[in-house]
């Protein structure tokens, strides 16, 4: 069902865990359907310095949440809101048509967490 | 790597014994068994053998079973069968909300052609309460269909009381056993019942065959039409490897039963306890009246899917009623109609055992288990929620 890439990342998913003090912190989903993503950034001077990651789901949830975690890292806030959940998918080697829908949303995860970066710095101003 | 099969509620590895009845059947006994000449004869020999000892194995007559293609058909031709051939008597039928999708379905199907079909809710140990069979009888219910035990959480409903209900009342009883037939003592004399469902793959039989039980006098519509096969109801030529292999299953079933079912009790038993030495994982179903191969668990704060594959990787095959296994976003019907919320529903474990587990598998289960349940805890908001 899931790419060897896919099975990887879940097996040894990339960047889980918390940040403390976070740039940034996105969450989407719900248990009711079965996937929650929280993303947490840490941002300078415009560059995602470091991203982590913790979700409730099915294989395809963890994967797309390590790898998006994986693209991500490095790059600026602009570059990364770029990033699709086709994007994620198409990195992972393709998902499951099932799974495009109800579990790739690490996307919208880092969107939200970017947003409320962009927020916390707006209210600083 | 060690590998350990627990899903024996989804199928169970093939006999060798009834490999071998099998292959004997396809080499030397090809005829069909409608012609005439030797070679038909034999194969019909062997057709009315698999009839008794399927009959035997639920102490039914060999006249009252007929061969179909699996549980699913025998559900199917019960539920549009009797419905049809019992429409002047009235429109009226009840199942359950636990059911399989193969009556549920069918069920929701004969709201098509103006049947009005009550579906009963479950308590919280997923069994069908009497009572509520009793308020929901009317004088238009002609069919009441509710499974022996369920597939998921395995709890035995009350059938033998919920039959005399249904009898008394002059209505039609159907139960789908396929989860119990080769796991506990079946009769449909002791239940009372007037059709019971079969699978042959659920007991060590080859996929694709199945039997209905049909009780003499019961009226019965076919489904498809074109040959006087089975009595009429069941036309088309018999599957006779097949039907070959499930008598076989049927007569090593019946004898091997009750030193198996003690068996698999005391290992369910120790997955049990082991299972729920892990902190936050709660039993799915009843306490006690359940199949002795069944165990079903939420392990709270973690999914089922990811659950399974991590298993998989250590050579553990079991099953979750989580919604991603299941193909739809809901999780399993079953666990929601027994009140249990989606989130606790979606980290669901079933591990269903069978005549070649050990102990040693067991042991191996709950030495692995555990890891995996720390691992994705680790990655869960939920979790790392409720830690504060």
């Amino acid at each position: 069902m899931y790419t060897d890439k896919v099975m990887d990342h879940f097996m040894n998913p990339r960047n889980v865990g918390e940040i403390d003090n976070a740039s940034g912190v996105g969450e989407v989903g719900n248990a009711s359907c079965g996937d929650i993503m929280r993303i947490y950034l840490d941002v300078e001077d415009n560059i995602i310095k470091d991203v982590k990651f913790k979700t409730f789901g099915c294989g395809a949830a963890i994967a797309t949440s390590s790898m998006a975690t994986e693209l991500i890292k490095g790059k600026t806030i602009d570059e990364a809101l770029e990033l699709t959940n086709k994007a994620v998918a198409d990195a992972l080697g393709g998902l499951p048509p099932q799974k495009m829908h109800c579990s790739n949303l690490a996307a919208d995860a880092l969107h939200k967490a970017i947003a409320d970066y962009k927020a916390k710095q707006d209210a600083k101003k | 790597m060690r590998r350990v099969y627990l899903d024996h509620s989804a199928t169970t590895p093939v006999h060798p014994g009834v490999i071998e009845a099998m292959v004997d059947c396809m080499q030397n006994h090809f005829g069909n068994p409608s012609s005439v000449h030797s070679f038909g004869r034999e194969a019909k020999k062997l057709l009315e053998e698999a009839r008794a000892n399927v009959a035997h194995l639920i102490g039914a007559r060999p006249e009252e079973i007929i061969f179909t293609s699996g549980g699913t058909e025998a559900d199917n031709l019960t539920i549009f069968g009797v419905a049809r051939a019992m429409r002047k008597k009235g429109n009226h039928v009840i199942t359950s909300a636990t059911e399989h999708h193969a009556v549920l379905d069918a069920c929701q199907a004969l709201t098509k052609e103006g049947f009005e079909v009550t579906v009963l809710p479950v308590d919280e140990t997923g069994m069908v309460r009497v009572e509520d069979v009793k308020a929901a009888l009317k004088p238009e219910t002609v069919l009441v269909t509710i499974m022996h035990a369920n597939n998921e959480v395995g709890t035995i409903n009350p059938i033998k009381e919920i039959t005399q209900l249904v009898k008394a009342h002059g209505a039609i009883m159907h139960t789908d056993a396929v989860q119990t037939v080769g796991k506990i003592p079946v009769d449909v004399n002791d239940l009372g019942v007037d059709l019971m469902s079969l699978s042959s793959h659920k007991i060590y039989g080859p996929k694709g065959v199945g039997a209905l039980y049909i009780r003499k006098g019961t009226k019965l519509f076919p489904l498809s039409h074109g040959g006087g096969q089975e009595r009429k109801r069941r036309p088309g030529t018999e599957n006779l490897p097949g039907i070959v292999g499930f008598g076989k299953a049927a007569e090593i079933m019946a004898r091997e039963l009750p030193e198996e079912m003690g068996r698999m009790g005391r290992l369910r038993q120790r997955l049990i306890e082991g299972l729920l030495a892990i902190p936050e994982v709660q039993l799915n179903g009843h306490p006690t009246e359940r199949i002795p191969i069944n165990v079903n668990v939420s392990i709270k704060y973690i999914e089922g899917e990811s659950l399974l594959l991590m298993l998989d990787m250590k050579g553990i095959a079991a099953s979750s009623g989580s919604a991603c296994t299941s193909g739809s976003l809901d999780p399993s019907h079953v666990l929601l109609a027994m009140g249990i919320c989606h989130e606790v529903a979606h980290g669901s474990l079933r591990l269903t055992l069978g005549r070649d587990n050990t102990e040693e598998d067991i042991e191996y289960v709950l030495d692995v288990l555990p890891q995996i349940v720390e691992r994705l805890r680790a990655m869960s908001p939920l979790y790392a929620n409720k830690e504060g």
